[in-house]
């Protein structure tokens, strides 16, 4: 009896001073499709190196959530996580509470695509990292191009007609729920990202101009919004209405529809050995407003950033240092396919193997519209939810385009009344 | 409820000692039993009225999530103020107050459909036939599954594309095309309230089934013997009988559905047309950080229940007292 007692205080004797020299940081990494798993392999390697642990938070899918789940903690000024994965939106919002970089990351961060750092800072000061960029894609059926002898829609009139064309061939097979068309229109977040493409392919602006002007209210808006309202209930299911991204990777790859609005991830998924449509799938830059419109993904990405709470701050710095690093981005582009936003990356031959749409990509970020949450600062949420209330009101045909439009900007004139801040 | 009920029967004697002077006993009781409710008292205080007050308070304030303790008093403007001669607040808020609509049209319907199928259920279960036990607990189930996991189960089952409730239908031959049950706003609302008919039914019927167990026999026998029919005897006798406990439940129920979060929450997240008060006051506290106007939405959401259960509670009570003269 007494040896075993003897044993077990050695053993805590040894447990406590091993955490004396090292420390342990908690990460909340996002655990959508297989994020989880490629976020664990880097945060060990790091612990490997540094001898320090590193704890994984698993956080809500939803985006919402989680930033909900975010602002609580930090808003009583909780320590529990160290390190946050957080969205390109949200720097401005969360800014109080994140730790300053930019004596860390000044001389690095001139390495990464300009569209992320510019939504890594706040007045200024490098408030996060970029960690991985993100951009809206269109996802098309090449064998079903190739069947019908389209070429991939340049515009979305392109896209209505392809869309309708496959759809009617389709369903003459015997296909009754195929579908030419899916996308995200829940009102949530997602639907301000989509929309936010529509509009800016039309030359119809960022809903807030760098400037803090109100825009939406023009009649390129209006354009867009009722191509969009056209689509619902022809070439694109009604319940696309309640759709976020799996609901609508759900349906395409089932094979039920010919094209879909999706983020990259949806790609190693389409690809992957249980799919129905492996090898049958292509990806392209959203199509333009018109002969005169552009190419127009909004961008997204997360970011990394330390809590001001954090006990731990220089291992945390040290560890969001490591995971946005060259070596750390480049196994992550080619284990997880997601997209590094370390410009260098690009033209990587291991990464142009793993991911051969990697060059397209870079051109897609480099157009990427970025939503108005620097600008609009804390009030991004307050905008961003006015305008999906808006866009869904006119997708389920409850309000004319330029009259939700002019209602829309009375709401965020409102919201802004004296300022943004 | 019940409680308020049995503080009544114990105060009536009490009030006649006092009317006659109080005697030593009747004083050393009374100190007894605030001795008694100290506790209870203290711990309502604690964990329901601290927070209320602090609410409460916090609605006159601007307050912001990103910063709580620093935040200025500021009246009445969250609820109504005028700016540059535009009338702004909650009170003016088209949204807040479809809002309020949203969820008394969802527990008036929800809560009357559950009365009615609650109190079938109930007969079914009253009467006797082999398996009964087995029933009542199987019954149960849909109630003691959380209302999130309901919801999600209830969601991917109405899913227009993959949702097993549209295959069933088009296999029947009911509808030509998927129903998007969710999504389309004229069916939202009506599958928010059958999700929550299916969750809640359960516990209707067992509170009623515990009240059609207290009735006492030899009035059906003697309705038996003088040969009324079933119906009238439902009707005449059994609905009388159970009404005190019918409220009871009423009650409970449209306390639980006019806080309705989860469910709509979880079906519609924060969409306009479906949002209940509750799901309007979190987004403003949490998704806009606005502490002071989701407190001012707190508020009233407590004022709105307090008022529709004192009006509940009083046109029950009406009507039992005529019955019983």
């Amino acid at each position: 009896m007494s040896r075993v007692i003897a044993s077990l205080t050695l053993a805590a004797g040894l447990l406590t001073s091993a955490s004396v020299s090292a420390v342990e940081i908690s990460i909340s990494c996002s655990a959508l499709g297989k994020e989880y798993e490629i976020c664990k392999q880097g945060v060990d390697a790091w612990a490997q190196k540094t001898g320090n642990t590193v704890k994984i938070v698993s956080t809500p899918n939803s985006a919402t959530e989680r930033l909900a789940l975010y602002q609580q903690l930090l808003a009583a000024g909780a320590g529990d996580i160290d390190v946050f994965q957080i969205d390109v939106v949200w720097t401005g919002i969360l800014a109080d509470h994140l730790q300053d970089l930019t004596s860390n990351g000044q001389s690095v961060v001139s390495q990464h695509l300009p569209a992320m750092v510019e939504t890594s800072r706040v007045n200024g000061k490098l408030m996060a990292m970029p960690w991985f960029a993100d951009a809206g894609l269109l996802y098309y059926r090449k064998d079903l191009l190739d069947k019908y002898k389209r070429p991939v829609p340049q515009t979305w009139s392109d896209l209505t007609e392809t869309a309708r064309m496959i759809q009617e061939g389709e369903r003459k097979e015997g296909k009754g729920d195929f579908w030419g068309y899916v996308w995200q229109g829940r009102a949530y977040e997602g639907l301000t990202t989509v929309a936010l493409e529509w509009i800016a392919s039309y030359n119809g602006g960022t809903i807030v101009d760098e400037k803090g002007e109100v825009t939406v209210e023009n009649p390129k808006a209006v354009e867009a919004l009722k191509t969009a309202a056209g689509w619902v209930g022809t070439i694109t299911p009604e319940g696309v209405l309640n759709y976020t991204e799996e609901e609508a990777r759900g349906v395409f790859q089932a094979g039920n529809a010919a094209f879909m609005r999706n983020w990259p991830y949806a790609w190693a998924l389409a690809q992957g050995a249980d799919s129905t449509i492996k090898d049958k799938v292509g990806i392209a830059p959203l199509p333009k407003g018109g002969a005169d419109g552009r190419h127009a993904g909004t961008l997204g990405g997360q970011l990394l950033a330390v809590s001001k709470y954090s006990k731990n701050a220089d291992a945390a710095i040290d560890l969001v240092m490591y995971l946005t690093g060259q070596e750390e981005q480049k196994r992550r582009a080619v284990q997880g396919s997601f997209n590094p936003t370390l410009v260098s990356l690009y033209g990587d031959a291991d990464v142009a193997k793993a991911n051969p749409f990697i060059g397209d990509l870079a051109d897609v970020f480099a157009n990427a519209v970025a939503r108005p949450a620097t600008v609009t600062g804390q009030n991004y949420n307050k905008v961003s939810t006015e305008f999906f209330n808006a866009v869904h009101q006119v997708l389920s045909k409850r309000a004319e385009p330029a009259q939700a439009l002019n209602r829309l900007d009375r709401d965020l004139k409102r919201i802004k009344r004296s300022g943004w801040q | 409820m019940i409680m308020s009920g049995a503080t009544i029967q114990a105060s009536a004697p009490a009030r006649e000692t006092v009317r006659g002077g109080r005697s030593s006993l009747t004083r050393s009781r009374i100190r007894a039993a605030w001795i008694f409710i100290a506790p209870t008292l203290i711990v309502l205080a604690l964990i329901a009225g601290w927070p209320l007050a602090r609410t409460i308070w916090f609605s006159f304030t601007d307050a912001n999530l990103n910063s709580l303790n620093d935040y200025e008093f500021i009246g009445l403007e969250n609820y109504i103020a005028n700016y540059d001669g535009e009338w702004l607040g909650l009170l003016t808020d088209t949204d807040w107050w479809r809002s309020v609509w949203n969820t008394v049209w969802f527990t008036a319907i929800s809560v009357s459909i559950e009365a009615v199928l609650g109190t079938i259920v109930a007969l079914i279960l009253n009467a006797s036939f082999p398996g009964r036990g087995i029933m009542r607990a199987v019954i149960l189930i849909p109630w003691a599954i959380p209302t999130v996991v309901s919801a999600k189960m209830w969601n991917w089952m109405l899913h227009d594309q993959f949702g097993v409730i549209n295959d069933m239908l088009l296999r029947l031959g009911l509808i030509a095309a998927p129903i998007t049950w969710t999504a389309n706003p004229d069916t939202a609302l009506w599958t928010v309230v059958m999700v929550d008919v299916w969750k809640t039914t359960p516990f209707m019927a067992l509170l009623i089934l515990a009240a059609l167990q207290m009735l006492p026999g030899d009035i059906y026998e003697a309705a038996k013997v003088d040969g009324v029919h079933p119906v009238r005897v439902f009707f005449r006798v059994t609905l009388p009988l159970i009404k005190p406990a019918l409220i009871v439940a009423v009650i409970f129920r449209a306390l639980d559905a006019l806080r309705v979060f989860d469910l709509i929450y979880v079906l519609t997240a924060n969409s306009r047309d479906t949002m209940s008060m509750s799901v309007f006051a979190r987004q403003q506290l949490v998704d806009f950080q606005e502490v002071g106007l989701g407190s001012a939405a707190s508020t009233l959401i407590f004022l709105i229940i307090a008022l529709l259960i004192v009006i509940t509670m009083a046109a029950g009570r009406v009507r039992l007292g005529g019955e019983t003269r």
